[in-house]
């Protein structure tokens, strides 16, 4: 049991005040490990969120350098960190929030090398990255560990989450492998209107928060989207693939995979999604 | 005519109709992408053209989102 100081009665207060978090809850909470992958538009909101409700330790995962296009939607970033490592930028922010919570900065991309490595020190993952060879290396190594993760993703008015648990459905009995490479837009190549970052990610940062503190229905089996137009919310009901390569009872994939990562490339570009693209990546 | 649900919402059909065709009707893009569930069971894409629809069945199309971190 936590020795709670007067001061941290008071920054979780809110949080003790929940009948179904209370001084327990929030003990669970301060004794947690996430890692956050991608210090981007989906690892600002989930990390300000899990520092602010005092996150034991926050791993963060990245190996970019704050860009000034960065700036209208990962609102971890402020303008005098354009240039600096996001790690660095949103290790700063964490712990000008709450001085409480350790902070692991891994300035480096995520891949099938250092995953296990790094997803084995931490209760909890969270998916916050752009591209989709490493949205299956997390679920692999997740589903590998025996970890749980927060899946996300955004693009343009659109987002799509779910939580994955042992034993429930995973990223690949959804989607068996990565689209071939270029085929699918990201957000640097279609754009996203920067609030839809915000929507996802703190979903995504309460699937964390109920997951330690054992409230409610998390969004297992479930898939969430969303479609910002119209405000319409949809949760698509998914099972657990006994085929799945990774999750099922015969898994074909005994080791993790580095896909190729899509250079810069639309197979269905237009002039003007090209050009924002080279203008962002180069 | 048949009624079946298209991601939520109901549609008018006409039968026979296998989930390929319902996918053409649907304009759905980049089918090679899409992951298709038929009442809440995933069909393999070799099976599409054999899945045949029938009334109040619910499809769901499942789309790739990849955006996040940049």
């Amino acid at each position: 049991m936590i020795d709670f100081t007067e001061e941290q009665i008071q920054r979780y207060s809110r949080h003790i005040l929940l009948q179904d978090v209370g001084v327990e809850g929030q003990e669970k909470i301060m004794n947690a490990r996430v890692l956050v992958v991608g210090a981007g538009g989906l690892g600002a909101p989930v990390s300000l969120y899990l520092a602010a409700a005092g996150i034991g330790r926050i791993g963060i995962v990245d190996a970019d350098v704050v860009d000034l296009s960065n700036l209208q939607r990962q609102v971890i970033h402020f303008t005098k960190d354009v240039g600096v490592p996001k790690v660095k930028s949103a290790e700063e922010k964490i712990k000008a929030i709450n001085p409480d919570v350790q902070v692991d900065t891994y300035y480096e991309f995520l891949d099938s090398s250092n995953a296990l490595d790094i997803i084995k020190e931490y209760d909890f993952v969270v998916d916050g990255t752009d591209n989709f060879p490493v949205k299956f290396l997390i679920n692999d190594a997740c589903v590998m560990a025996g970890k749980p993760f927060s899946h996300g993703g955004i693009l343009r008015f659109n987002g799509q989450t779910f939580t994955h648990l042992p034993g429930t459905a995973c990223y690949r009995c959804m989607f068996k492998e990565p689209p071939p490479v270029g085929a699918v837009p990201t957000c640097s190549q279609a754009g996203v209107l920067g609030a839809i970052a915000g929507m996802l990610g703190t979903i995504q940062a309460a699937e964390t928060l109920k997951y330690f503190t054992g409230v409610g229905e998390l969004l297992t089996n479930r898939l969430l989207t969303f479609d910002a137009k119209t405000m319409q919310f949809r949760t698509v009901p998914v099972k657990h693939r006994d085929s799945c390569a990774i999750c099922g009872s015969n898994p074909t994939i005994d080791h993790l995979i580095d896909y190729a990562l899509a250079p810069c490339a639309l197979a269905t570009k237009g002039t003007q999604e090209q050009a924002a693209c080279d203008l962002k990546n180069h | 005519m048949a009624k079946i649900y298209v991601n939520g919402d109901a549609q008018e059909v006409s039968l026979p109709l296998n989930v390929s065709e319902l996918i053409l009707q649907n304009n759905v893009q980049q089918p090679e992408m899409v992951s298709v569930q038929v009442n809440e069971e995933f069909a393999e894409r070799e099976d599409w053209e054999k899945i045949q629809l029938k009334e109040d069945d619910k499809v769901d199309f499942l789309y790739f989102m990849g955006g996040g971190s940049r």
